[in-house]
């Protein structure tokens, strides 16, 4: 799950990461008295949606007076933000942070992660921090300094120096950048964060280390035991049948663009495969709902529902390989949507494995207009007709 | 022959007395796996159908002798099983929870890597050798034994899809194994083709992957390096759409792997029979296991 940045300042802050002064503001009259209360000029005012790329894409600027500061919170607030990382719909911005201008030295970046191949957390630290960092990624790999840390063992103090020295902090600096190490540390274990970024770790004049950016991902697996983090949940940045669907615990996938077949399959591989099926036949995936094991007739019936109230959909393909998740519960949740709210659109089954017979004849019993496909082959030539 | 399980695998079922648990432990029985033994902590003495139910593992172990743990614990508690059953001495360890947190596996992964023992899943379907025994909740009539292909899988239904690809050409199988979806996961897919490269049964390999990580064009190098069997691979997720990322440190720890071409190169360059569109899968196979 991602969180807003001034949400993952103020975790920061409980856990002694110093960020700067400032606070999070949903008007432009809220700007201004945060502002104020920061007691001096520039200002920084920053969009707070979920996704990076915020600098370039127009949505964070200096403010040198109070009138600024009322007039691009005013100006970003509402506008629709496009970065690299929103796509080309972009997002809508509805609260900025605003916060005290820093003399900045230098600008480092560093972020914690877990590594899966190696099964340990790694510090990644570099000198050339800012908007810049994946291009430095790619090209001068060598630039980014990478620490690895046993879960077993925890952080210790010579991981946090292989950082600072190198980083080459000045000594001045040393002993607030080795205590932040630390301190982000314990938040990324004690948060089971599968990601915390700095970008950039800034040094100022007066030798402080300070947090200007902060970006936090908790592991949605872990959110059982951290009810105070998904209390963070921003439902206004998710699509709104995604919400939807995780209040019944399904997968909902909008895949957006220009997709017209909607399909309700069971498990992320075959989810996948089948997309890339719609996809060689010709037809465009607009969405898919994984049903996932242990799913009722109810949350098939809520699922095909959320497929139907895509307006793009223009057919529907229904793959399911039944395991735990048996065909008869399958076919009895269809019928049971489309008695309630009715099917518009030609509807494929595709269907294999546990109860399979008893499933198909629920089905044909049901007499709805459903078209019945024999294997995969059949299910994409079927595809690419409706579509035609 | 087989892989990593057989008729003589005895297997304890860890959350036995749930509904998921005591569902596919029956399933299994029903199959004719020797299920010996279950483990739920505080009901001990009980039985689940005419299987004995213990305390522990290592009291388990003790008067059953299972050398197979299968998990169906919860999440919360699902680590803490899998560690229960490595210090048990138990030497397969086959687990099925779906959603257990990475911070969890993470340890786990660290504490059993000196443990005399192997983990297959977390989030898989398990492991089964057709005609004598499965460990898991795969539909068992899709499968066909007596080999002469092993199939070595990311993903659940995925599999089945395969499987049942396969039994429709009349090609059976010596073991399927899915080694799960998790980011952090115990048995690779490298570990599976040595097993099946030293299996003399086994003629050849289908391996199912999916976009993310690398762990594919890790299996391509050691194909090249080492195996000699025909090996069929299919990856999922080819036309996804570049995901919503996960900010800088994603991209970064990942370069330029990991993408669905970037995958079909390695592995076509490793000798492999890539199958790109899964409604054709169980022809390629035909082809290439002739």
């Amino acid at each position: 799950m991602k969180i807003h940045e001034y949400q993952a300042k103020e975790l920061f802050r409980k856990h002694n990461v110093p960020v700067p002064e400032g606070g999070v503001a949903f008007t432009s009259g809220e700007a201004q008295e945060q502002a104020e209360q920061l007691g001096g000029y520039p200002v920084v005012v920053k969009a707070q949606i979920h996704a990076g790329g915020r600098g370039k894409g127009g949505g964070v600027k200096l403010a040198q007076s109070l009138e600024e500061t009322g007039s691009i919170a005013n100006e970003i607030l509402g506008m629709n933000l496009v970065t690299h990382q929103t796509g080309p719909e972009g997002r809508i911005v509805k609260k900025v942070l605003v916060e005290q201008g820093l003399n900045i030295t230098k600008e480092l970046y560093l972020s914690i992660l877990p590594d899966r191949a190696t099964a340990q957390n790694v510090i990644m630290a570099s000198e050339a921090g800012g908007m810049d960092i994946e291009k430095v990624a790619e090209e001068t790999p060598e630039k980014i300094i990478k620490v690895f840390i046993d879960p077993l063992l925890g952080i210790q103090g010579y991981h946090c120096r292989e950082v600072a020295f190198g980083l080459n902090i000045p000594a001045a600096a040393m002993r607030p950048f080795l205590k932040l190490i630390g301190n982000l540390y314990n938040v990324f274990v004690k948060y089971d964060c599968s990601l915390v970024e700095i970008n950039p770790l800034v040094l100022t004049a007066d030798d402080q280390v300070i947090a200007l950016d902060a970006k936090v991902d908790v592991d949605s697996n872990a959110l059982y035991r951290h009810k105070d983090v998904l209390e963070y949940r921003d439902t206004d940045e998710e699509d709104p049948l995604e919400v939807e669907a995780s209040n019944y615990n399904l997968n909902y996938i909008n895949l957006g663009g220009s997709g017209n077949v909607g399909n309700m399959v069971n498990g992320a591989g075959l989810a996948m495969a089948t997309m890339d099926l719609v996809k060689q036949a010709g037809a465009e995936p607009a969405n898919f709902l994984d049903v996932g094991g242990g799913a009722s007739a109810e949350m098939v019936e809520n699922g095909f529902r959320i497929i139907l109230s895509d307006k793009n959909v223009k057919g529907i393909l229904i793959n399911i390989f039944g395991g735990i998740l048996r065909c008869d519960t399958l076919a009895q949740g269809v019928v049971q949507a489309a008695e309630k709210t009715g099917i518009n659109v030609p509807v494929i089954v595709r269907m294999e494995g546990t109860n399979v017979e008893a499933g198909r004849k629920i089905l044909a019993d049901s007499g709805l207009n459903l078209i019945s496909a024999v294997d995969l082959k059949d299910a994409a030539k079927k595809v690419a007709e409706i579509v035609k | 022959m087989s892989i990593f399980v057989d008729k003589n695998t005895k297997v304890l079922v860890q959350g036995i007395t749930g509904k998921e648990g005591q569902f596919h432990a029956r399933q299994c029985v029903a199959y004719g796996t020797q299920v010996v033994a279950g483990v739920t902590p505080g009901k001990g003495g009980q039985k689940m159908d005419d299987v004995p139910v213990f305390n522990s593992v290592k009291s388990a172990v003790a008067t059953t002798g299972a050398d197979c743990a299968m998990i169906f614990v919860p999440p919360p508690f699902a680590a803490d099983a899998v560690m229960e059953a490595a210090d048990g001495g138990i030497g397969m360890i086959i687990a099925i929870t779906e959603g257990i947190p990475v911070m969890d596996m993470m340890k786990v992964k660290n504490y059993i890597k000196d443990k005399d023992c192997r983990l297959i899943g977390p989030n898989c379907p398990g492991i089964i050798t057709p005609g004598e025994c499965k460990i898991g909740i795969m539909p068992a009539p899709i499968h066909m034994p007596g080999g002469p292909i092993g199939v070595v899988s990311r993903s659940g239904t995925l599999t089945y899809e395969v499987v049942h690809q396969l039994t429709m050409q009349n090609i059976g199988q010596t073991t399927c194994i899915g080694i799960g979806g998790d980011p952090v996961n115990g048995t690779n897919f490298i570990d599976c083709l040595d097993a099946f490269q030293n299996d003399p049964e086994t003629k050849g390999v289908v391996m199912v992957g999916e976009i993310g990580g690398t762990a594919e064009e890790e299996a391509a190098d050691f194909i090249t390096e080492k195996m000699t069997k025909p090996v069929v691979g299919f990856i999922a997720g080819l036309t996804a759409p570049p995901g919503r990322r996960m900010g800088h440190a994603g991209a970064i720890i990942s370069g330029n792997s990991g993408t669905g071409q970037g995958k079909i190169e390695a592995m076509k360059a490793a000798g492999i029979n890539v199958c790109e569109n899964l409604g054709f899968l169980g022809d390629a196979c035909a082809e290439s296991f002739k």
